[in-house]
């Protein structure tokens, strides 16, 4: 139905700042407003601008960064990927429940990046061989693993590996006596790789081309099926790491872990200036629409009396805020 | 099997065509669900050849290409490349086996720069890593094989429509290919992008590129093309050297009669000329918006069909959208029927009694998930508002009328235009305006990937609607339907309106506008 | 007579094979079929004071909110939006009705129930009026737009209860999501909706311009549609859906419980629009379709219960269910099963296999068929070569 039929992609007019190419307008336009937000936090509140604080914005969202950045390869290519909660949850649930069986660590975590390929390998063949939507075949895909979690167990396992805690406690001191967990450099390494990946090899040029519109990369003659699979293979393999991460921040595996963390990961994309028909936008957008909600997260934390209900509602209204004002921003630019 | 030359009508000869060829496809039939797209056709398409195939609009001649590159698999027949079976499962292994192809729409990644859709899949790599300067260098060099000036690393969807159809082919010939399809590739081009265009593929050809060519201009057929095959309602009708059939025969076996309408259209726009003046349907003055065209004056009365001309990007499109509203403009005025009208929104001028067909037929256009049904009353539903729906019968027999005047095929107003020929979507688009009996229509590029007979009727219909007393804006690349057409001609240049020319101008007048206001930028 | 008959018959036939309802309706009779199986009492259906009881009548029953939830997305979905706001909006709903009646002069009377109502729905038309604000006028994209007040409205319907479980004691309240005419109220009042529905958008030229806004916003505008106030309608619609379903949550229970009321419910929504066969890519929607959806979903939740499947293995059995109906639908697979009984009807010409690529050696012989067509075809060139 809709396969046939490609419509023209309303790409944003975005006419140009000089020098500036329109469609990093919103990435810009993130980066400031991300400024902005952390500033109003720095006059608000008392020790805000730390650089401790900064650094923990990563510490506490790594999983978030590294899931953000599978989510952005799917969006990339015009789809969605809603099982990525899930499969977080089922890999802090295998590997908890692996270790606790003895596997080595080494083992545990093959297997668990095995297991997240393996489900994002087995929906994108199913979204691209029988052409079902994305939406549904991930969204079964979440229930799937969710389900799986609590075929393994019920109750939350907790972690006592060595290798685990040892990463869960580790830290490096930046210069400025300024402390990061290894989880970081493992997120922000796989933002460089998904960064080169998308922008120079002909894979990532190949996920914008079917983004652009699946029909014409076809006729171009481009691998557009192997592409398409990759494409949740990866955001499969990145939940599968972002899982791992979870483990180590977590120190336990648990079947309820990381619920509707997958809207996390498509609002973090999308804030960062990704479309989500697909073929625009960037993965250091979704790194700051990562460091955004973090941000408003941190914000609500200083404040500290919030109920759990005005959290929400703080959490909704500064979401609001920041996608209006990006909004406004990219209309003005003439 | 062997090839068997004797059924056939026209032999191989000339200095052209001589061995085996590249490409033969033998009783290929092709079924969509309720159309049988193609009857057991045969084609073969010699090395060192530009082979045209000709039809009518539907007449299956995206389709039996689509077959030949894989995008279909054939209910019926075989095809064989350099003599061994193929059946491509898709573009990609037909890319790979040497065949490339530019197909009839621009089918390139409209959120990529350039030089990616020319490049895409073949780009020069260094240590695993795509090397941007080497990948800028060689599209430069590609777009200036195709005369192109045009900043490789801009967004595709910036450019206009033929500069597109340029990028594409710019891909196309890219690879070293043994056999080159080009299905309409001029059908948006300006006369001398055509030019450029016919230099690379003689120069191709005389390298021994198979190359496949369609177009509905007889003259560029007749132009290049050293061998064509004509198919009919998705049957062969035959294949001949070009020399040997007339252009007259060549359209009577396209359309299976002889072609009475043309020399009609020719009389009735002289007739109607006389008419030309009368009251003001529509008159803007200092119309304009920034970055898009400067303002402008223009005055079109009843019964005046006002012809817009200039190169691409010269504003003819961005023109037309402010006088309908789908751009609003930031200066001027306009009134119709001497009434001051506020054009916010294509409702409002719709409203007010102006129509307008966008050239962008796929994306502006056509709702390619609706029938030719819905899509022929949707603007007449708009109007009325979702409240009142048009009565069955009233509907029906709008859509049966203008089905058979516009000669709609297939004549069945449940299908899916999005599965029509793009001929056929284009009559449906005029239909859908037609219907709602505007005072002013403005078509931009009416006739572009349309058959000559349907292109014959379309231009007979202006004529009869302007002598009717419908006002109508008539933009089109070919100067000389404008100049044919045209009571009034409006010359463009750079987004600005640089003349305006009665109707005795000629497409040489034209031309010598455009190239003078020309010289003079450049003396300036 | 009969002929003519028989013909209809096979026409009918024919239109069902088509019909991409066949398989979610094959499906939801399988799973009934299989609760029978399982428990012979599960098709009884018993009268009793005037109500219907039994397990069929429960699925109705408790499915109600589902459907009309779905009903809405199905509008919204058709636009190509989609609504995740749709459940915390059950919540408020809920909650405005349930502390209205509470804090009402007279807890138990029509009155305070009817107030209550009516304020959740005034605010549910302004939650809709705000989604359709952010979609349509500031052009933010739906699934963001909506998430706004997924996260923000669970938040307003906790406070508005104060985070507590509000129990209320109201009779006429009952009657929404518990009350029975015969059915259940609530099903009958999601069936009326339904019904409202089809009738407006289908008897009105409504349904063609939401789909033709949902196939291409550029060409619709540009066919003098309002594509916008069309865009903000159907949120509002939907808003509209989602309080009455909410209503009808809180009024089964007799309680606004603002943390798990219409929980994940927009989910079960949009599945139910997707089994139905409604693209999310926009366009041409089914709201048949939308209404067996439904009833898969909720028979599917009532199966896990009354078959007494583990409740761990609920969520796998659900994907594989979903995934499966899905598959069945989807025209891709059902052109295989095409092809592939054709393919085995020996009388039909066979396609070429779609597998190979380049075999040059390979001489293969070509179908007997194509010798006498092939003749016909050089018949009617040298026809045009006399001419
Ligand atoms: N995907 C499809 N599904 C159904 N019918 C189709 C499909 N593609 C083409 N057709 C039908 O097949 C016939 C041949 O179409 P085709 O596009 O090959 O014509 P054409 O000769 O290229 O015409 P034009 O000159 O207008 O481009 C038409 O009747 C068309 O409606
Ligand atoms: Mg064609």
């Amino acid at each position: 139905m809709t396969t046939t039929t490609p419509t023209k992609r309303t790409v944003p007019a975005l006419s140009r700042l000089p020098g500036i190419p329109g469609r990093v307008l919103p990435v810009i336009a993130t980066f400031v407003l991300f400024v902005l937000l952390f500033g109003a936090g720095s006059v608000r509140y008392e020790g805000f601008t730390s650089g401790q604080v900064f650094a923990n914005l990563f510490i506490d969202n790594a999983f978030l960064i590294v899931l953000a950045v599978g989510m952005t390869f799917v969006i990339l290519t015009g789809g969605i990927d809603l099982s990525v909660g899930a499969v977080v949850a089922l890999s802090t649930m295998v590997a908890a429940a692996a270790l606790r069986a003895g596997l080595p660590a080494p083992v545990v975590i093959l297997l668990v990046l095995a297991i997240g390929t393996g489900l994002g390998v087995l929906m994108g063949l199913v979204i691209h061989h029988f052409e079902l939507q994305p939406f549904i075949v991930t969204l079964a895909g979440m229930f799937m693993a969710r389900g799986l979690c609590f075929v393994i167990g019920v109750e939350s396992i907790s972690i006592k590996d060595p290798f685990f805690r040892a990463l869960a406690t580790g830290t490096i001191e930046l210069p400025g006596g300024v402390v990061i967990t290894w989880s970081v450099v493992i997120a922000l390494a796989i933002v460089a790789a998904a960064v080169w990946v998308l922008h120079r090899t002909r894979f990532g040029r190949t996920i914008y081309a079917i983004g652009g519109s699946e029909s014409s990369a076809t006729l171009m003659g481009l691998p557009v099926g192997r592409v398409k699979v990759a494409a949740y293979a990866i955001s499969g393999l990145c939940a599968a790491v972002a899982g791992l991460l979870f483990s180590v921040y977590m120190l336990s595996g648990y079947g309820l872990h990381a619920v509707g963390m997958e809207l996390d990961a498509i609002a973090s994309v999308v804030i960062g200036g990704t479309l989500l028909s697909g073929g625009v936008g960037y993965v250091l957008g979704s790194l700051l629409g990562v460091l955004v909600l973090g941000v408003i997260q941190t914000l609500i934390s200083f404040q500290g009396t919030l109920s759990s209900w005005w959290t929400k509602i703080a959490i909704g209204t500064l979401l609001l805020l920041f996608i209006v004002m990006q909004r406004l921003f990219m209309r003005r630019t003439p | 099997m062997t090839d068997t030359p004797s059924t056939r009508t026209a032999q191989p000869g000339g200095p052209v065509s001589t061995g085996a060829p590249v490409v033969a496809m033998r009783g290929i039939s092709m079924e969509f669900p309720g159309v049988k797209a193609l009857q057991d056709v045969d084609f073969r398409l010699f090395p060192g050849e530009v082979h045209a195939l000709m039809g009518e609009n539907g007449a299956g001649k995206s389709t039996l290409i689509k077959v030949l590159t894989g995008v279909y698999t054939a209910t019926a027949g075989t095809t064989q490349l350099q003599g061994g079976q193929v059946a491509f499962s898709g573009p990609a292994e037909a890319q790979a086996a040497g065949v490339s192809t530019v197909y009839q729409e621009v089918n390139l990644c409209p959120n990529l720069s350039v030089a990616e859709n020319i490049l895409l899949g073949r780009e020069p790599r260094r240590f695993g890593s795509i090397d941007m300067a080497a990948t800028r260098t060689r599209a430069e060099e590609l777009l200036g094989r195709m005369g192109l000036t045009i900043d490789p690393g801009s967004i595709l969807a910036e450019h206009p429509i033929a500069i597109q159809q340029l990028v594409a082919i710019a891909r196309a010939v890219a690879v070293d290919a043994q056999v080159l399809i080009l299905d309409e590739p001029t059908s948006s081009l300006d006369q001398d992008e055509v030019a450029e265009l016919f230099r690379i593929m003689r120069h191709l050809r005389d390298e021994g590129v198979a190359i496949l060519f369609v177009s509905h201009f007889l003259e560029q057929v007749y132009e290049i093309a050293d061998r064509m095959t004509v198919l009919r309602n998705g049957r062969l009708v035959g294949e001949h050297l070009t020399k040997d059939l007339s252009r007259l025969q060549l359209v009577s076996a396209m359309i299976g009669r002889e072609l009475g309408v043309l020399e009609e259209v020719e009389r009735l726009a002289a007739d109607a000329s006389d008419e030309a003046g009368g009251t003001p349907v529509l008159e803007a003055t200092g119309l304009g918006r920034r970055g898009s065209i400067a303002p402008f004056d223009l005055r079109i009365g009843a019964g005046e069909v006002v012809g817009l001309a200039g190169l691409l990007g010269s504003g003819r499109t961005e023109l037309a959208r402010l006088l309908f509203g789908a751009d609003r403009a930031d200066s001027g005025v306009v009134r119709v029927a001497g009434r001051e009208v506020h054009l916010r929104t294509p409702r409002s001028a719709i409203s007010a009694g102006i129509a307008f067909c966008s050239e962008d037929r796929k994306g502006e256009g056509i709702l390619g998930d609706l029938s030719i049904r819905d899509n022929l009353v949707l603007a007449m539903q708009a109007a009325r508002g979702w409240a009142r729906p048009i009565p069955k019968r009233t509907k029906d027999e709008l859509v049966e009328k203008w089905m058979t005047a516009l000669d709609i095929r297939p004549n069945n107003p449940d299908a899916l235009v999005g599965k029509l020929s793009g001929g056929n979507q284009q009559k449906v688009l005029l239909a859908r305006w037609l219907v709602t009996q505007p005072k002013l229509l403005i078509l931009d590029e009416p006739t572009r990937g349309i058959d000559i007979g349907a292109k014959a009727q379309i231009q007979k219909l202006v004529t009869e609607l302007a002598a009717e007393g419908m006002a109508v804006v008539y933009i089109s690349a070919e100067l000389e339907e404008v100049a044919r057409l045209a009571h009034r001609v409006v010359v463009l240049k750079d987004r600005s309106k640089v003349a305006e020319l009665d109707g005795s101008a000629s497409v040489d007048d034209i031309m010598h506008l455009i190239a003078t206001s020309d010289s003079e930028q450049v003396a300036s | 007579m009969s002929t003519v008959q028989t013909a209809g018959a096979a026409g009918v036939l024919e239109r069902v094979r088509g019909s991409r309802l066949l398989w979610p309706l094959v499906a939801l009779v399988a799973l009934i079929a299989a609760n029978a199986a399982r428990n012979p009492g599960f098709l009884s259906i018993r009268l009793q004071d005037g109500h219907l009881y039994g397990s069929l009548v429960d699925i109705l029953k408790n499915g109600a909110p589902t459907l009309l939830i779905a009903l809405g997305m199905t509008l919204v979905i058709a636009t190509r939006g989609i609504d995740l706001s749709v459940g915390a909006v059950a919540a408020i709903a809920g909650a405005v009705t349930c502390t209205t009646i509470v804090g009402s002069s007279d807890p138990t009377s029509p009155a305070a129930a009817l107030t209550g109502i009516g304020l959740a729905l005034a605010l549910c038309l302004v939650l809709g009026l705000w989604n359709g604000f952010l979609v349509s006028l500031l052009g933010i994209q739906p699934i963001i737009a909506t998430l706004v007040l997924m996260t923000a409205g669970r938040g307003i319907a906790m406070l508005i209860t104060d985070g507590q479980i509000i129990t209320v004691r109201n009779d006429f309240y009952r009657e929404i999501g518990a009350g029975f005419l015969l059915f259940p109220i609530s099903i009958l009042i999601a069936l009326a909706a339904l019904v409202a529905v089809a009738l407006v958008t289908r008897r009105t030229a409504l349904g063609l311009l939401i789909e033709s806004v949902g196939i291409n916003p550029e060409a619709s505008r540009l066919a003098g549609l309002r594509s916008r106030t069309i865009i903000w309608t159907v949120y509002v619609f939907a808003a509209l859906c989602a309080g009455v379903a909410g209503l009808m949550i809180s009024s089964n229970v007799s309680a606004a419980d603002a943390n798990s009321a219409g929980l994940w419910i927009e989910m079960d929504a949009i599945l139910a629009v997707v089994i139905g066969g409604s693209s999310l890519a926009g366009g041409k929607y089914s709201l048949s379709g939308t209404l067996v959806g439904a009833l898969i979903i909720q028979t599917l939740t009532t199966t896990v219960y009354s078959m007494g499947i583990a409740p761990e293995v609920t969520l796998v059995f659900k994907a594989l269910v979903v995934i499966a109906v899905c598959l069945l639908q989807a025209p891709k697979v059902r052109e295989r099963f095409r092809r592939r009984r054709r393919s085995q009807d020996p009388t039909s010409p066979s396609s070429p296999s779609t597998s190979g690529s380049l075999a040059p050696e390979e001489d293969s012989p070509a179908p007997t068929a194509h010798e006498p067509a092939g003749d016909a075809a050089s018949d009617s060139k040298q026809k045009v070569a006399q001419s």
